[in-house]
């Protein structure tokens, strides 16, 4: 079986499983909806502030929320599970490819079901909105590599999957200044690229290193 | 089911699985221990202890889920210190005390996603659910059955796999007269297709092998 035939299956089951708890649509967005909603209760409706804190807020939600999609990755494939999948010689370059492409859609989905909300509470400036059909991917792909490699260390250090979040924040800093950054160029009417170019070499070196670490760390799980 | 060609990686004249002096260390505790074992092709053994004795642990290590950490050995002719158990891993079936099923798929798409990473025929799934009398149960989600149920469904992916080399843990445990026979039936078609069935156990009554070996503190003695 090829190594992409592995990937999509891998993926496919994932989806499958999504699709029948929901736990993406029915719980984690409604609950990053409600952390949009209370930050303006917190900090006061003074309009101009709240436009201009928008886009930031928005990325901070999509990131602390968003280890909740990673996180329900790790409660999908339990040891048992694993144990079938390693002896089915399923390659865990493969396995790894898989559970991204799942995580970053669940991503992508969670980022579009919180927009209408930030738009319609925090009115940001939409200036040059089609850039976010690429932003919001490259963000969502990045989160994604860096969750599914944080939850592979965490396995195969043995220690508690609560350490995921600790490592998957303070190394999304780069993701989370190219995303701010990019926008804030949009409303700013400054040029965009660098911050493009960040977010796709930060992606593309996480992508490389999650699949050169695949088998170790599914070794060490052991 | 017609049998998948087998690559041997073995002559016929060697051991299927040897162990010499492999040990396995976590931390400070030691959980296997200067283990000598060899199993031939066409054998079913009996792998008996008490509970902590290191069945389950020794079980992972011929699985090559774990690798010694002294002594060495071969499964399938690899070389347990070598990457080449990466190459005879889909040869071998493990079922253990857990299940390996996915709770939200259906029984059917359990099999069919074995059968889809196994490179084997979608309807080999099916057919297999049938041999395990659970084909009027394939769409039922794997939450939803009961232990028994999804214990047929693991032996289901034996059927699917056909492995060269078969574990079970807590072979009969829990099991009906026919879910038991059911295991004896797999375990001897791996046996009769040259292969090894090995089958844990507290009962060594129910077991039904060629030959038993026990496990005491971490070392295996041979039992009958």
């Amino acid at each position: 079986m090829t190594f992409w035939r592995q990937a999509r299956e891998i993926a496919r089951k994932d989806l499958v499983v999504e699709a029948r708890t929901s736990e993406v649509v029915l719980m984690t967005a409604p609950f990053g909806a409600a952390a949009l909603i209370l930050i303006p209760l917190a900090i006061g409706t003074d309009a101009p502030l709240l436009s201009q804190l928008g886009a930031g807020l928005y990325w901070i939600v999509v990131l602390l929320f968003g280890v909740l999609v990673i996180l329900r990755k790790s409660a999908v494939d339990g040891p048992a599970q694993t144990d079938v999948i390693r002896l089915l010689g399923v390659d865990p370059a493969a396995r790894f490819a898989g559970a991204t492409a799942t995580t970053a859609f669940l991503l992508l989905l969670f980022e579009i079901i919180l927009a209408p909300v930030v738009i319609a509470l925090y009115n940001p400036d939409l200036r040059g909105w089609p850039w976010l059909l690429l932003i919001l991917p490259l963000t969502a792909a990045g989160l994604a590599l860096l969750g599914t490699i944080a939850v592979g260390v965490t396995a195969g250090l043995g220690t508690r999957i609560s350490l995921t979040p600790l490592l998957i924040i303070p190394l999304s800093l780069p993701l989370l200044l190219g995303a701010t950054q990019a926008l804030e160029g949009l409303r700013l009417g400054r040029g965009i690229l660098p911050w493009l170019v960040l977010l796709a070499a930060v992606d593309l070196a996480l992508a490389v290193a999650g699949v050169l670490a695949a088998r170790p760390l599914e070794e060490a799980t052991a | 089911m017609s049998r998948r060609p087998y690559t041997p990686f073995v002559s016929a004249k060697t051991h299927l699985v040897l162990l010499e002096d492999a040990g396995l260390r976590v931390g400070p505790t030691v959980i296997l221990q200067r283990v000598k074992l060899s199993l031939d092709a066409g054998e079913k053994v009996g792998l008996l202890g008490p509970n902590g004795s290191g069945k389950t642990t020794l079980l992972r290590l011929l699985a090559t889920l774990q690798r010694p950490t002294s002594g060495g050995g071969t499964v399938l002719g690899a070389d347990l210190m070598s990457n080449d158990i990466y190459r005879i891993r889909p040869h071998i079936v493990l079922i253990g005390h857990e299940p390996g099923l996915y709770p939200e798929l259906t029984l059917a798409e359990n099999c069919r996603l074995v059968a889809s990473l196994a490179g084997r025929d979608q309807e080999r799934a099916g057919t297999a659910l049938e041999l395990v009398g659970l084909a009027g149960a394939a769409d039922r989600r794997a939450r939803d059955c009961s232990r028994g149920m999804l214990r047929r469904t693991e032996l289901a992916r034996a059927l699917i796999v056909e492995p060269r080399l078969l574990l079970l843990d807590e072979a009969h445990a829990g099991l009906d007269e026919s879910a038991s026979a059911l295991v004896d039936l797999i375990a001897d078609r791996v046996a009769e297709g040259g292969g090894t069935a090995v089958l844990v156990s507290h009962d060594a009554e129910r077991l039904n092998v060629d030959r038993s070996v026990r496990v005491v503190g971490g070392m295996v003695e041979q039992a009958s």
